[in-house]
């Protein structure tokens, strides 16, 4: 019997004015299969999918469902196909319960008095319980952690009947453990005959759990694989362009770390809503070395990088900078003790999308007696400034006045460290600085980081991408409860060991014992 | 850059005459939240567009609007002394619309202006009462001073609940409105009113040392100069200055500001501060230079139209002139028509239609038709 | 009546117009949608239900007339906000601006001429005879009646109906509510226009029941406490019923505390509706600065489909 396929996509073209993010895209899902479709940030996956949900609509190109020709205008169109999507970024209202969430889509039943909420409760905690996802029904999402969302999400989808079910770069926001247990999962989903379909870039993880492998580069569609008849190596030259050397560039003039540049002591700090976010933390970080911190999200990365950047201000404790204290929640202090930072999302909160590459560069700058005079903007060297920093880190721009939000990203992100860089800072706080961006780009980024330690200042990389901190520092510390809970230096790191940190579970004892 | 297709299916024509195939075209709204990119054009079709909608009414009303729209224009432009008076009402207009621009550069909503201009104009007045006897080179420095003074405190009184009790500007801005007018009631009927008044709402009349030198014989007075002063001002610290660029950065993106070290509270407070100066400056010139008392009503209204007049401006230094000349002419328009039975309320509603078309038109003016396979 | 009753049922009738504004709006704003053309929309309610009543004497009219034109107004909000995505605040100030200058345009031949009416009231014999309630409940008119039933409909359909749960989606998360299949701008259309036509309710209430003469710009700033309400009231119906009589009491106590001494000039006793708001907010902002608002996530974001990044 020739199978039909559950999924099967037929010559997708998908256009965002000018930019072509799909070109003649062909795939197809079995069903009873995991499928992985594989590829760097910006190769097109997630386009893909999306136009699998309904959130978009392709410009060109076929869809089949279970073989019959199908227009999937909305993510309602989808759902009616038995297509369920979990979103890197979750679809879920904080506000409501989780129950409250799952039944959001539902058209039945008007009136909801208490007694309807209890069966629905009952029935979404069954599903839960068949396939390995306990999460608290009654509680509402905002309280919940990211894994637990997560589980949520994959609920919602189960329950509303989906058997093609969408995973977008699932295990992002994991940490290892909880990767483990969403594979049991995954598992489990395939053997009652559904069809998983799970975007990731990452190698092992397809490997791991995937039946079939699709290897998406620049909007096309490259390879479809059987996992036996492949391995990590083919792969990664698929997905990558090239053979990726596994090797960092160890540049030549490199100074040797030396002397202690940070000195964090017994830092506590509250978050916005009056949670302890950081705890007691410790953290020594010195002259020429990138120390990378890894964490699962919301674990006091976002407050760490605050509270150095001089955002946020703490309660007990002691920072030592560069021999001096440092001025307690002040931006300016932290500008000017030489601390810069690339902040989580560029254009929230580093740069200003409405203006131009010369006021974006200005920010930090502008107060200098080289770029104002008694209160004066020096308009015209600025313009020379800017002209020479734009070229230097290799911006392409229409000029100097184009808007930086019509940028790329990765141009954006070189604007960004243009700036930070020329102010020569002592420190640099990076927090997830290639998000976003294609494998130039985030390779750009990578060489200036190490430029910069190389120079002798110190890198403080925040990542929840265990990969790229691995790539990149030469000392990885782990967060987990706003303590610093792990040490170890690159050279011994260890995945399993990292992870068990980032899980909150001591390893060390248990591996000892 | 992102974008909204609303697909509309059209069938246009080619050179032919004969009906093309069924073509699609899709209309686009290209965001762009700063206003630029905009035509200026669309500002004069959005006017264009509040007077027809408002000539149905005049029309319904049983009145011709083209001879109603005529007689505003006349009323306004037409004759020497019209004009004078429309820029004489334009005067506390752009004063009043420069502070609010201010504050809208940082998305600060002031709409407290009214009540800012009656405080400047009690401030003022209050030199007045309490030092009938200061001459000349003292009473009107000390007018201008105290005035300032007064609107900025009052902005202040917006601004704190704002930076240190996260109290939305807008009903803090507007409630105070309300207070500062009873404030005036209070006085104008109460303890400063005219005894020789027969009972008229208002203060006894300023003498000669109380008020602002007028231009030749016209009604056009002193405070035409400051207006002149402060818009000069304006432009070039928003264009020139550190402070300039800083206000820049937080109207574009609050968040990256804070990232480069800017105080945004300190900023809103200032901002208030200047933006409630400017607005009691416009009360003192007016009382000093117009009116020459204070009186019940001393406002029709100038500080709620200014803000229209920032917004038709689009905060740029050279509109906030034509936008306030234009509005005042509206102003003097709707109390020329008062003659043939219609209510000068009608130049507030031509006031809130072109507010309408306006901002429709700010995102109609973005829509971009593209033809799509 | 001892002055409490008096008082009490003083705040009721004086709280009423504020009750039905302040529910108009959190219907608007639940649904993500910033509504401050408050004042201007109740100006409109009034004189619509001045003129349609002077000309027609019949209470359904006039009730339909005010909803049919402050829905039209609604709809207009609705298509430069949801549609246009225009500035939600401007757009309310346009509407409040338009609303004073129409309404006073319109209403100019009636200024002034009392209504000959009364809507009529709700006589329950059985509870009349009960002191302080009896008072209370037992000559209440009909549209008073009407909004306490509002208040409970409002709050079950917000916490016990599947509508309720969608709006509370699109008001917190609205491309959330879209990928779940929930129809965002119609959703907010409908609420908007609704809520509108509740809040020229609010108006006409003020004009048919609690002082039955036009004046120009009568509302006198009601419209604006309503919107303050909504923000004490924190989003919920059930608060907005006592928030809405705590003002109305305070309204009238001005008058009150007039006939019993005239040392304390009436402006500044007016000013205390104004001024407290501001104090109430102030103290709320401070006392919620390290908890949410419960000010609905999406309010005052437009929403726009098919967004790239």
């Amino acid at each position: 019997m020739s199978e039909i396929p559950s999924v099967d996509m037929r010559s997708i073209v998908k256009t965002f004015g000018p930019v072509v993010a799909n070109d003649q895209v062909d795939f197809t899902a079995r069903t009873g299969e995991i499928h992985a479709l594989l590829g760097e940030n910006g190769a097109g996956k997630s386009t893909m999918m999306c136009m699998l949900s309904g959130v978009y609509r392709p410009t060109s190109g076929d869809i089949f469902i279970h073989g019959n020709k199908v227009k999937i205008k909305s993510p309602k169109d989808a759902m009616k196909q038995g297509i369920g999507m979990v979103f890197q970024n979750f679809r879920l209202v904080q506000t409501l319960t989780a129950a409250e969430n799952i039944v959001l889509g539902e058209r039945s039943s008007f009136w909801r008095g208490p007694g309807w909420m209890k069966n629905k409760q009952e029935e979404i905690e069954a599903i839960a319980d068949r396939f390995g996802l306990p999460f608290p029904v009654d509680r509402p999402i905002w309280q919940l952690s990211v894994g637990e969302q997560q589980r949520v999400e994959i609920v919602k989808t189960l329950y509303r009947g989906a058997d093609i079910i969408i995973l977008d770069e699932p295990t992002s926001v994991l940490t290892p453990g909880e990767v483990e247990q969403l594979f049991y999962t995954l598992l489990h989903m395939k053997a009652e005959g559904k069809s998983v379909i799970m975007t990731t870039h990452k190698l092992k993880e397809v490997m791991a759990v995937s039946d079939r492998i699709s290897v998406m580069r620049k909007g096309r569609m490259l390879h479809t694989l059987d996992k036996q008849e492949t391995d990590e190596r083919e792969l990664a030259r698929l997905m990558v362009g090239k053979e990726v050397a596994a090797i960092r560039p160890e540049a030549s003039g490199r100074k040797p770390a030396s002397g202690i540049m940070l000195d964090v002591k017994g830092l506590d700090v509250f978050a916005d809503h009056g949670r302890k976010a950081l705890d007691q933390l410790e953290l020594r970080v010195q002259a020429g070395e990138i120390v990378g911190v890894a964490g699962v999200a919301g674990n006091g990365q976002r407050e760490l990088a605050e509270v150095l950047t001089g955002l946020r201000s703490w309660k007990n404790g002691a920072i030592t900078f560069a021999g001096g204290e440092l001025k307690n929640g002040s931006v300016r202090g932290a500008i000017e003790a030489g601390i810069a930072h690339v902040p989580e999302n560029r254009m929230k909160s580093g740069l200003a999308g409405s203006l131009g590459a010369v006021d974006n560069l200005l920010f930090k700058s502008y107060r200098s007696d080289e770029r104002s005079t008694f209160g004066f903007l020096r308009s015209k060297s600025n313009k020379v400034w800017s002209q020479s920093l734009v070229e230097q880190f290799d911006v392409k721009t229409p000029d100097l006045d184009t808007p930086v939000r019509s940028l790329s990203g990765g141009n954006q992100q070189k604007l960004l460290f243009a700036r930070e860089i020329n102010q020569e800072p002592k420190l640099m706080v990076a927090v997830h600085p290639t998000q976003g961006l294609d494998v130039g780009a985030t390779e750009g980024v990578h060489k200036l980081l190490h430029e910069l330690r190389d120079k002798g200042s110190s890198v403080l990389l925040i990542s929840e991408d265990l990969d790229e901190i691995l790539q990149l520092a030469d000392r990885i510390l782990v967060i987990y409860g706003g303590r610093i809970v792990g040490e170890v230096s690159q050279t011994q790191a260890d995945r399993e060991q990292i992870g068990m940190w980032m899980a909150g579970m001591q390893g060390e004892e248990e591996a000892a014992g | 850059m992102s974008d909204q297709p609303i697909p509309t299916t059209a069938v246009p024509t080619n050179p032919e005459g004969k009906p093309a195939a069924k073509l699609r075209l899709r209309l686009e709204i290209e965001r762009n939240p700063s206003g630029q990119g905009n035509p200026w054009w669309m500002t004069i079709v959005s006017i264009i567009l509040a007077l027809v909608f408002c000539g149905i009414f005049i029309a319904l009303n049983g009145m011709n609007p083209i001879t109603v729209y005529a007689k505003m224009l006349r009323g306004a432009f037409g004759t020497s002394f019209g004009f004078t008076e429309t820029l004489v009402k334009a005067i506390p207009l752009l004063l009043c619309g420069l502070g609010v621009s201010i504050a809208y550069r940082i998305s600060v909503w002031n709409i407290g202006a009214e009540g800012q201009f009656v405080i400047g104009a009690m401030a003022a007045t209050a030199v007045t009462v309490y030092w009938p006897n200061l001459p000349a080179y003292a009473a009107i420095p000390t007018m201008i001073v105290l005035s300032i003074v007064a609107g900025g405190i009052w902005g202040l009184l917006t601004a704190i609940p704002k930076t240190h009790f996260q109290v939305n500007e807008l009903i803090t801005s507007l409630m105070l409105n309300y207070v500062a007018l009873l404030a005036l009631d209070y006085v104008v009927f109460g303890p400063w009113k005219d005894p020789q008044g027969f009972n008229f709402p208002g203060t006894p009349m300023f003498t000669e040392t109380q008020s602002l030198p007028v231009l030749g014989d016209t009604r056009l007075h002193f405070g035409l100069v400051f207006a002149v002063i402060a818009i000069i001002v304006y432009a070039v610290m928003i264009r020139y200055t550190r402070w300039g660029y800083e206000l820049r950065l937080i109207g574009a993106n609050a968040e990256a500001a804070r990232n480069a070290g800017i105080g945004i509270k300190k900023h809103i407070l200032v901002v208030m501060l200047i933006s409630g100066g400017l607005a009691g400056l416009a009360g003192m010139s007016e009382v000093s230079g117009v009116t020459h008392r204070l009186m019940y009503g001393i406002s029709p209204g100038y500080g709620y139209t200014a803000i229209i007049v920032a917004w038709l401006a689009r905060l740029n230094p050279i509109g906030l002139v034509i936008s306030s000349v234009l509005f005042a002419g509206l102003i003097v328009g709707g109390y020329s028509v008062q003659t043939i039975g219609l209510p000068s309320s009608i130049s507030e509603m031509i006031q809130g239609s072109i507010l309408f078309f306006l901002i429709a038109g700010a995102t109609i003016g973005k829509i971009r038709i593209k033809r799509s396979a | 009546m001892d002055l409490f009753t008096q008082l009490l049922v003083a705040a009721v009738s004086s709280g009423t117009p504020l009750l039905f504004a302040t529910l108009g709006g959190i219907l608007i704003e639940r649904s993500g949608i910033i509504q401050l053309g408050a004042e201007g929309l109740m100006l409109m309610g009034a004189v619509t239900a001045c003129l349609t009543y002077l000309n027609t004497e019949s209470l359904p009219i006039t009730l339909l007339a005010v909803f049919a034109v402050c829905a039209l107004l609604g709809v207009l909000h609705a298509f430069l906000t949801v549609t246009l995505h225009a500035n939600q605040i401007v757009s309310g100030l346009a509407m409040t601006m338009f609303g004073s200058g129409f309404s006073a345009y319109l209403g100019k031949s009636v200024s002034g001429t009392p209504l000959p009416m009364s809507v009529p009231k709700l006589h329950l014999p059985w509870i009349e005879n009960v002191p302080v309630i009896g008072d209370l409940f037992g000559r209440l008119d009909m549209l008073t009646w009407f909004s306490f039933l509002l208040v409970i409909v409002m709050h079950l359909f917000i916490h016990r109906t599947s509508w309720g749960l969608h709006m509370r989606a699109i008001g917190d998360n609205p491309s959330t509510a879209d990928v779940m299949g929930i129809h965002v701008q119609a959703f907010r259309y409908g609420y908007v226009i609704v809520g509108s036509m509740l809040i020229g309710l609010a108006g006409a209430d003020l004009l048919l029941v609690y002082s039955p003469t036009w004046i120009e710009g009568m509302t006198a700033g009601r419209g604006w406490i309503a919107v303050a309400l909504i923000i004490f009231a924190r989003w919920n119906p059930l608060r907005a019923l006592f928030c809405a009589y705590f003002f109305g009491a305070l309204d009238t106590l001005g008058f009150r505390i007039q006939l019993i001494t005239s040392h304390i000039p009436p402006y500044f006793l007016k000013m205390i509706p104004y001024i407290l708001t501001i104090l109430v907010l102030m103290v709320l902002g401070y006392r919620n600065r390290n908890k949410p608002s419960g000010s609905p996530e999406a309010l005052g974001v437009p929403y726009i489909r098919e967004q790239r990044f």
